[in-house]
């Protein structure tokens, strides 16, 4: 039975005159991978941005779960579990791997600033309890040795993993990837497939990935959609996507010149 | 991080650093009292815990939150004359009521509680900066703060009932109250204590993942965002904690002075917060606290040359910006660079584990 996680309706989104997205019609079902790609600046970050709340959709609806979430704040949404990594990676690079890890937990502190005040028996629970869960995720992740390092000096690919890790704190059922291979050498990368492979067994997340190395796209993704100036152009399987001429002109052009 | 035993032993035995804070604070009331140290270094001490308590607020939004407050001062303001106003409507004759509202010996218990509404009323006026905080950042941000300032100082200048430029005074009467009941150096005991409460309150904060929020705005605040940190929430408690604060310091400030004029918390004094922070190093708590100090005794030092301190302090700035731009600790505290310290200091560190 295919369960729905995230219905995107009618969506559409103008910067000013510029319209970045146009009524893009999605679905996300539960415990796949998919891939959104296109050629550069064809909205597929903006369509990420809509999701997680950075920009209210001028048109449209997102559905998560059955709930709409459009016009939400990003940290509502945030605590609605999805999770979301960046193109660039965006850790708190001077504070440590550990804090990276506990600040994402705030969706659940369970204590308010008297508590902080005073110590309270609520405020030691709940810590001790981050603490613990960020130390069994970063075990996980095997990144516990690093629990104390600033991220600013690991180096690139751990960064990512840190990155994927604190993601993962928010306990998402729904994790979007953005351009997770963006910058990694091509050994990092085969690396990488098998990892987000061992994220989606082992969490049992849905995973949605926006992804220019074709390598990635093909091993990871069930379906993938692809779209070009804001519009869909397809959505259907890699192999499907591969053959399409559709696809072929919107990367490389249609060969009249 | 969690240390069992040294908790366990926590609650046989006071800590080390509680131990060593009640000597001090023992040590100073004193030599206060038996009248070993005279009303000058009195008053720098006291200087020197006020100083502590608005640096160390202003480090907040500053170091923490890493955005820049120039107007801190402002809310100094508003503290100093809220407690002034309500010390001696309830605590003296005035021109306002006549009789005091209460009997004047109640100041004895009631004194820091007007401190405390001085603090609770900034903290108010620290919306002035927080709403606008919401949309608005950096440099942007740093002109609506020396706006507040302006906005705060320009109206208690056209407040007749608390004196305008002229200033307000009466404060001293309150505290002649309270020495009348039981003779202490009832300032030097307030400000040591209300200085402790800051530093402790500023400790907790910053240590739990709560707190820890707010300076995930400073290294980025989209991610802050993504994380499910409540950003606007953060900007909310970093600016209104930081500025109640400032209140409290302005209200001992000006119980200390008995005297107050707007022109004592103009852009000038928001400027002194700045030289603190920026001296000790964003960020750093015991870097506020140490700076705090020198550059209270580097003042008195510097008071024979009068006006020429601020040539002299600006000057101090830019040296500092060209050859320390992280201050004299960064961002890390003491404890850091002196490890030794955190034997002392350890049991404080493993009681939020």
């Amino acid at each position: 039975m295919a369960e729905i996680l995230l219905e995107i309706k009618d969506l559409t989104h103008r910067f000013g005159g510029l319209t970045a997205v146009s009524d893009l019609n999605f679905e996300i079902i539960k415990d796949e991978i998919v891939g959104l790609i296109g050629p550069n600046g064809a909205g597929k970050t903006t369509v990420f941005n809509l999701v997680s709340g950075f920009y209210v959709p001028s048109e449209g609806d997102i559905l998560y779960k059955g709930e709409r979430i459009n016009g939400l704040k990003p940290h509502e949404i945030a605590s609605r579990q999805i999770g979301r990594t960046f193109q660039n990676i965006r850790l708190w690079s001077d504070m440590t791997v550990l804090d990276n890890i506990k600040i994402s937990q705030h969706y659940r502190l369970g204590y308010n600033l008297m508590d902080a005040f005073l110590q309270t028996k609520k405020y030691k629970k709940h810590e001790k309890m981050i603490e613990a869960d960020a130390y069994e995720l970063l075990e996980e992740f095997q990144l516990s040795d690093l629990a104390h390092e600033m991220p600013k000096n690991l180096p690139y690919g751990v960064q990512r993993r840190v990155e994927i890790a604190r993601a993962l704190s928010l306990k998402p059922d729904l994790l979007m990837l953005d351009e997770p291979a963006a910058g990694l050498s091509s050994a990092d990368v085969s690396e990488l497939i098998q990892y987000i492979q061992w994220i989606k067994e082992h969490f049992k997340l849905t995973i949605w990935m926006i992804e220019h190395q074709m390598q990635v796209i093909m091993s990871l993704c069930s379906r993938i959609k692809v779209v070009d100036f804001g519009k869909e152009l397809l959505t259907g399987t890699a192999e499907e996507v591969r053959n399409s001429p559709e696809v072929i002109k919107a990367y490389l052009g249609d060969g009249e010149i | 991080m969690t240390d069992i035993p040294a908790l366990a032993k926590r609650n046989s035995r006071l800590p080390v650093s509680t131990m060593a804070i009640l000597a001090l604070f023992a040590l100073m009331v004193g030599l206060t009292m038996a009248g070993v140290i005279n009303k000058y270094i009195q008053s720098v001490l006291m200087f020197i815990g006020i100083n502590i308590i608005f640096s160390a607020s202003l480090n907040i939004v500053n170091g923490y939150m890493g955005e820049f407050s120039c107007g801190h001062g402002g809310f100094m303001a508003v503290g100093a004359y809220v407690s002034s106003v309500l010390s001696v409507i309830l605590f003296t004759e005035n021109s306002f009521t006549g009789q005091p509202l209460l009997p004047p010996g109640s100041a004895i218990f009631l004194f820091p509680i007007v401190i405390i509404i001085g603090g609770l009323v900034s903290a108010v006026f620290g919306l002035l900066v927080a709403i606008p905080s919401f949309k608005t950042r950096d440099d942007y941000l740093a002109i609506i703060t020396i706006a507040a300032n302006f906005i705060i100082v320009t109206l208690i200048n056209n407040i007749g009932a608390v004196g305008g430029s002229r200033g307000f005074m009466g404060m001293k009467k309150s505290l002649k109250a309270m020495e009348a009941v039981i003779d202490l150096p009832y300032m030097i005991i307030w400000i040591f204590i209300f200085v402790v409460l800051s530093i402790v309150m500023i400790r907790r904060l910053m240590k739990s993942t709560y707190g820890k929020g707010i300076s995930s705005i400073r290294y980025d605040e989209t991610s802050a965002e993504i994380m499910s940190v409540n950003t606007n929430h953060m900007k909310l408690v970093a600016f209104m904690f930081s500025s109640g604060l400032a209140g409290i310091a302005g209200g001992l400030f000006a119980h200390v002075m008995g005297f107050v004029n707007p022109a004592s918390f103009s852009i000038f004094k928001s400027t002194e917060g700045l030289v603190m922070v920026y001296l000790g190093g964003m960020g750093s708590l015991s870097g506020s606290v140490l700076s705090a100090v020198i550059f209270t005794l580097m003042l008195e030092a510097l008071r024979p040359l009068q006006i020429l301190k601020w040539v002299l302090i600006p000057l101090m700035l830019i040296l500092l910006m060209q050859f320390r731009p992280e201050g004299l600790l960064g961002n890390r505290e003491l404890s850091d660079v002196f490890p030794k310290l955190k034997r002392i200091f350890i049991r404080k560190d493993s009681s939020n584990g």
